[in-house]
């Protein structure tokens, strides 16, 4: 029963999806686009099945670029979020340049690590770091700001000290924001670290899209993109599942939501 | 009542202002062992900000509080405390949140666990160990709150009104339910409710807060003692004391 009800759900979206590749076919068969502005649904597959080898080993050295810059930005998003949080003075001091960092471009950022660190792994993990690290933080401060007072009183009046408070109730509350702001950084992630392969390196999507954009083979510059969105989605998935583990009671929440 | 013996929970000239309004002045009360005392007031008569001193929540400007003779002015982790709302922690499962006041002063989880388990059946929680409070009705929340309240604390609890979101029904039935099983735990209560029926039904002592600064106006015995009879709620003597309530809080 649930499982239809969630098959249901998801129907309208795969129809969008399916309307928007019906347009797509039409667009590019039908002659409306020459092919070589924009190539056909067809072309793109062929051109996905033919690279596919390359395309995976470039995915692999993306992926493996954005999880570890997402697994660093997590980190120093939880243990800045925290400190800020016990820290009053340090959150006053602190906030603004946060906000501050994320007006800058990532564009303009990614050339200056590249000079600074070289062209290998390090300037694209730290990039990454830097894109996921805001969300992250601003949720996890979000979701400390938002326990309910009337439940660390409770938790006072049976004699809790701040440490107990914040283990039993803020952190547990903020669980849900955190995994929020997480979802929007592991897509960042992707991007993140594609754009900083696009201003130097030698392996990953990012090379390999310019390297074929320079070659005008949009077939394979299409094919590169599904790759991303691939890769994309399936860190997404990843948080989902993760939230999932960690955080089991939300599953019955959204069900007395429901109804 | 208790006779000369030492009062359980004891109030002692408790006054508090804040921000140079008075909102409580010398207020005085004592609850005996097993005692079920009712405070009741208009809205705003300062019975949380009492409930948040008696706790150790918040100091009071005079006055102190007493458990056993014991002074716990301004210590928390004393007497327990049911807030108004049932504040049971979505992430937490049931019986976590009723192990949690164990967990706190130090307890292992798993002798924690066990000893509030112990607990379930009589609170009608049997089952519910192991779901979130997500998926409990109104009522057993409120139960489950409750036996997070009252667990390893014997000697006395305040209530700020406990039942007052449930509908009439479940009401009715929890009122029996928590009747019984004070006479089973001889824990002290000290209760607030806006609700005259409600305080009639579930005391031996009525305490009015009213009067700004308030103090408590007037006391006064509910006759005849616990145990009661269920037909006491419609009997004459509960609208004798009901009438009496009445008069005090208007006069």
């Amino acid at each position: 029963m649930k499982k239809l009800q969630s098959i249901t759900a998801k129907l309208p979206a795969a129809g969008a999806l399916a309307a928007v590749g019906a347009l797509w076919l039409l667009v590019s068969e039908g002659g409306l686009v020459p092919s070589f502005l924009l190539p056909s649904p067809a072309a793109v597959c062929r051109a996905l099945a033919a690279d596919a080898p390359i395309l995976l080993k470039n995915a692999g050295v993306t992926l493996l670029e954005a999880a570890l810059g997402l697994a660093a930005g997590i980190l120093a998003a939880l243990v800045l979020a925290t400190l800020m949080h016990r820290v009053r003075a340090l959150y006053r001091a602190l906030y603004p340049i946060l906000v501050i960092t994320q007006t800058i471009p990532t564009i303009a950022l990614a050339p200056l690590l590249v000079l600074w660190m070289g062209f290998g792994m390090a300037p694209k993990v730290t990039l990454v770091a830097l894109t996921t690290f805001f969300p992250i933080a601003v949720s996890l401060l979000d979701g400390y700001a938002s326990t309910d007072r009337a439940a660390a009183d409770l938790l006072r009046s049976m004699g809790a000290g701040r440490r107990q408070i914040f283990l039993i109730l803020e952190f547990p509350s903020a669980l849900s924001h955190f995994f929020s702001g997480l979802r929007v950084s592991a897509s960042y992630a992707v991007v993140g670290a594609v754009i900083s392969e696009w201003l130097g390196g030698f392996q990953g999507l990012g090379v390999y899209m310019t390297r074929v954009k320079k070659a005008y083979a949009f077939d394979k510059m299409f094919a590169v993109i599904l790759v991303i969105v691939a890769v994309s989605l399936l860190l997404m998935a990843l948080v989902t599942a993760l939230r999932r583990r960690a955080c089991p009671w939300e599953a019955y929440e959204k069900i007395e939501r429901n109804d | 009542m208790t006779g000369r013996e030492v009062p359980v929970l004891q109030a002692e000239g408790v006054a508090k202002s804040y921000g140079g309004r008075k909102i409580l002045e010398d207020v005085s009360l004592s609850l005996g062992q097993g005692e079920l005392v009712c405070l009741l007031g208009v809205s705003g008569a300062g019975k949380t900000t009492l409930f948040n001193i008696l706790s150790g929540l918040e100091q009071p400007d005079a006055g102190r509080v007493l458990l056993k003779g014991r002074d716990v002015t301004g210590s928390p982790g004393q007497i327990r405390y049911m807030l108004q709302k049932d504040l049971l922690l979505p992430h937490k499962k049931v019986l976590d949140n009723a192990a949690l006041p164990l967990v706190i002063r130090g307890m292992g989880k798993r002798e924690a666990r066990a000893e509030a388990a112990a607990y379930f059946p009589r609170f009608g929680l049997e089952g519910t160990e192991d779901q979130y409070p997500a998926q409990l009705s109104g009522g057993m929340r409120q139960r489950a709150a409750l036996l997070r309240t009252f667990l390893g604390s014997r000697d006395a609890v305040l209530l700020d009104e406990p039942f007052s979101a449930l509908d009439a029904l479940t009401k009715r039935e929890i009122h029996r339910w928590y009747l019984g099983m004070m006479d089973e735990l001889q824990t002290a209560a000290l209760f607030i409710t806006h609700d005259v029926d409600e305080a009639v039904l579930l005391s031996d002592r009525v305490c009015i807060l009213s009067g700004s600064p308030a103090r408590i106006a007037a006391e006064l015995e509910i006759r005849p003692p616990r145990p009661r009879e269920l037909s006491f709620a419609v009997s004459e003597d509960f609208l004798a004391c009901k009438k009496r309530i009445l008069a005090l809080l208007e006069g």
